[in-house]
């Protein structure tokens, strides 16, 4: 076992080099690059961040750097050495042997990658024992430990619990336990928190980069956020469209990014919108109370006033309610007191009681445009359902207004054939944008709309959903997490806690001092670009429990 | 075009940027079929074509009486009168193959598709709804479940009598029971997306949702579900007419000719041409059974999303 932390990376002990890797992927029927002939040199010890937007090509690599290549896909030349073995000419028993023990693979989605039916601590030590890296005994022991230096609670007893019985931030803390188990050489992160909230973000980054350093493993880490790139990498390979575009010290490509490409990578978090007050309500949400099945509460006394033609956003962690306060609004979740005043009339609270005009009238989006489009339907039956069911439109004027709505969204009419699938993330989320606009709303409601891409393609949504609003005046309730989206859309905040709302007010006024402290903990918790950001976070966190005790 | 270019949303996937028509794709696929299906696809093509045409391709009628018991291939007067040689009682075997297709086909079809309307549309009903509704229906479904199927067909086939109303009616009843618990199961695990729920918000109608927005998502397993039950329609229609519940003669159909040509088997050391009568139609049946799920196993492969090392 490796110990000591000061060796990171020393110039000659290459662990995994890779060069000039071409890898096809097959779609419409034909075989298409997805890499383009990259290098890519990993140091013992080292942490590489890969980084590009979706389609960019960063997990095929990561996943190539194990040799493997997922189905519909197949690495066509190039060569890849691990630590001395050449993983191209390698047979199937001979990866699978590395595989679990000295590489290692963390996926995005924690919870879609254990097996519900086996206790955790279980899952953890199986590649380990299965590889007879050490006894069944010493790995259990083994595991405690690592469920300590991940800082689970209770890690005598936590690895008896079963994956639906901890949350999701846990979940993948356990999971980076599963993969240091056999102390691998190499570990890939696969975007392991891009599904987390910020305040759990944080403390999965903290365990992961702790434990890295602490057994000197060599990383891959793949994310599409800069900033918490920026936290974890020694080192920086931008990816786009499969080819390499710039590979730097984390300082140097922070500091002088070199490319066109790097460098609107760095400026999108620029976004602003300038906040613009007003007093004219067209939504008032006054003194909600809500609870699932009739037993825990999750909204006390909720009450949002909600301007005409401007943003609000609802920012807080998961289980603050905002999602809930969402379905309230839009009558999936009727509540059990409280009233919603829209346009100066009370809406009745369950959709079923709801006008076919007052249903227009709010329009929803959701976070996985993925599954809010019916993966059968083509985009011009996406699309042009809402105006055949609200303004009763012909098939031939219907066609010519999705054309106008494809126009809109800054696509074209050679969409309008194409099914979900046939779509990048960036493009459904826009199809999804052009539905609830094709209803002619007032009040659109976001739910954590960009939180599923990356951030040059966040910037393009956010941009559009600015311009719309600009041109016809439409209210946005927007759900969301992430504070970079919530000072470049809105001009009202509202930070919600446990189901309660801790405060509402334009931004300028919320963004800055004095807050409650619920607010000061979410705005410290958005990771930063400074490199240093983390550490700066743990000494604040560390010198503030000081003070209170 | 240039991909270097600034960003644009249009230009994130793909560079084939031509309009794609319905049937534009459905060539695609099917320049992809595999041999099995086309094999497949053929013989049922073969089968409806002689259900369809059996009065013209038949050299005798359905229930025409010729000399008892004739040997395939018997020569009279130079010809071979009776391809396929005669029945028990005088009927032209050939003749009966080609009626029994049209029949037994037709009848089993009528009721895989009626049981599928029946037990499709209150899965989708108690999937959407998860209420009383389905706790009834499921409930209920149990209930009729829990009885032996051919059984409980055998009991009201005798009670109401077996006239081929009432045979698809009953078999299409029973069977819908498991069509029901297929269609419940997976549509529950569609119902909860969100694009079911954005319907819903949009204030469709539960015609609407179930037809438009869940059925077309779970036709995968029900496909495979109608050929399996097809086939097995195929089975318990034959297996009744065994007995003697099922089709009634002189209606030919393959089941009821595998019965009567049984008797005949005995002879076979002495003549094998005498397996033919019941050998025949149960060849029919398993070449169609064969068929239809050769077709269906590709349709399961292609919208599964399966995919064969490349």
């Amino acid at each position: 076992m490796k110990s000591d932390p000061k060796i990171r990376g020393s110039k000659d002990d290459v662990l995994l080099d890779m060069r000039n890797v071409i890898i096809d992927g097959f779609s419409d029927e034909q075989w298409h690059p997805i890499i383009k002939g990259v290098d890519l040199t990993l140091r013992r010890g080292e942490v590489l961040g890969l980084i590009g937007e979706s389609g960019a090509g960063k997990s095929t690599l990561g996943k190539a750097a194990m040799g493997y290549a997922q189905p519909g896909c197949a690495i066509k030349s190039g060569s890849i050495v691990f630590d001395g073995i050449d993983l191209l000419t390698a047979t199937e028993a001979e990866k699978m042997d590395l595989w679990g023990s000295r590489i290692a693979y963390v996926a995005q989605s924690a919870a879609a990658s254990f097996n519900p039916a086996h206790r955790l601590i279980d899952q953890t030590i199986e590649a380990t024992v299965g590889h007879a890296v050490a006894t069944d005994i010493e790995a259990r022991k083994d595991a405690v430990e690592l469920y300590g230096a991940l800082s689970l609670p209770d890690p005598k007893e936590i690895g008896q619990r079963y994956p639906h019985q901890i949350s999701g931030g846990q979940l993948q803390r356990v999971m980076t336990a599963m993969a240091m188990s056999p102390r691998p050489d190499l570990i890939i992160f696969d975007e392991p928190t891009t599904a987390l909230d910020v305040t759990t973000q944080v403390e999965v980054l903290l365990s992961i980069r702790s434990i890295v350093e602490r057994f000197n493993t060599a990383a891959i880490y793949i994310t599409h956020d800069l900033a918490v790139v920026a936290q974890m990498a020694d080192r920086i390979k931008v990816l786009r469209y499969g080819e390499e575009v710039e590979d730097a010290e984390t300082n140097t490509m922070l500091e002088y990014p070199k490319e066109d490409y790097t460098k609107s990578l760095w400026s999108v978090r620029a976004l602003e919108k300038p906040e613009d007050p007003s007093d004219d309500i067209v939504l008032d949400i006054k003194n909600i109370d809500a609870a699932y099945e009739k037993s825990v509460k999750v909204l006390k006394n909720v009450s949002i006033k909600v301007p005409r033609g401007r943003t609000v956003s609802i920012v807080g962690e998961s289980g603050s309610g905002k999602s809930t306060t969402a379905r309230v609004v839009a009558g999936l979740m009727p509540p059990l007191g409280g009233t919603i005043t829209f346009n100066g009339q009370t809406l009745p609270p369950s959709i079923k009681e709801r006008s076919k005009d007052q249903l227009r009238r709010i329009q929803m989006i959701y976070q996985m445009a993925d599954t809010a489009m019916n993966p059968k339907q083509t985009v011009g039956e996406i699309i042009g359902r809402p105006l055949s069911f609200y303004h009763d439109m012909s098939s031939a004027e219907e066609e010519r207004r999705v054309i106008d709505l494809l126009k809109m969204i800054e696509l074209d009419e050679t969409f309008i054939d194409r099914l979900p699938s046939e779509l990048s993330g960036g493009q459904k989320q826009r199809i999804c944008i052009a539905r609830a606009l094709a209803a002619e709303p007032e009040v659109i409601i976001c739910d954590e709309v960009t939180s599923a891409l990356d951030q040059v393609v966040q910037e393009g949504i956010l941009t559009l959903l600015l311009k719309l609003q600009k041109e016809l005046g439409i209210t946005y309730l927007f759900i969301t997490h992430d504070i970079a989206v919530v000072t470049a859309i809105s001009d009202e905040i509202v930070v919600m806690y446990q189901g309660e709302v801790i405060e509402q007010g334009l931004k300028s006024k919320v963004l800055r001092p004095p807050y409650p402290d619920y607010t000061k903990l979410l705005l410290n918790s958005v990771p930063e670009m400074d490199p240093n950001w983390l550490d700066r976070f743990v000494d604040a966190r560390n010198s503030g429990t000081q003070n209170i005790k | 075009m240039n991909k270097k270019t600034k960003y644009s949303a249009a230009g994130e996937v793909g560079d084939v940027r031509v309009r794609r028509t319905r049937w534009g794709r459905m060539k695609i696929i099917l320049s992809k079929a595999p041999i099995s299906a086309w094999f497949g696809m053929f013989v049922v093509a073969c089968y409806a074509f002689v259900a369809v045409f059996a009065p013209l391709l038949a050299p005798f009628g359905e229930a025409e009486i010729f000399a008892k018991a004739d040997l395939p291939w018997a020569w009279h007067d130079g010809n071979a009168k009776h391809f396929f040689g005669t029945d028990q009682i005088g009927r032209d075997t050939l003749s009966r193959l080609i009626y029994g297709a049209r029949n037994t086909i037709g009848i089993a079809l009528v009721t895989t598709c009626l049981s599928f309307l029946i037990g499709g549309s209150l899965g989708l009903i108690a999937a959407i709804n998860r209420s009383w509704l389905d706790q009834f229906l499921s409930r209920g479904i149990d209930v009729l479940m829990s009885i032996p199927s051919l059984i409980f067909a055998l009991m009201l086939l005798s009670i109401f009598g077996s006239s081929i109303p009432s045979l698809i009616m009953i078999i299409a009843v029973l069977d819908s029971t498991r069509v029901y618990r297929l269609t419940r199961s997976v549509a529950i695990n569609v119902a909860i997306m969100d694009y079911v729920e954005a319907a819903t918000l949009r204030g469709e109608g539960l015609e609407w949702i179930m037809r438009r927005e869940i059925l077309p998502n779970i036709m995968t397993p029900l496909v495979a579900e109608f050929g399996l039950r097809f086939s097995f329609v195929f089975l318990t229609i034959a297996a009744l007419s065994f007995l003697g519940l099922g089709i009634q003669p002189p209606t030919a159909d393959w089941g009821s000719m595998v019965r009567d040509g049984s008797r005949f088997i005995q002879f076979v050391a002495f003549d094998w041409t005498l397996a033919l009568p019941s050998l025949l139609p149960a060849g029919a049946v398993a070449l169609l059974t064969v068929a239809v799920n050769f077709v269906v196993d590709w349709f399961l492969h292609m919208t599964s999303g399966l995919r064969d090392e490349i």
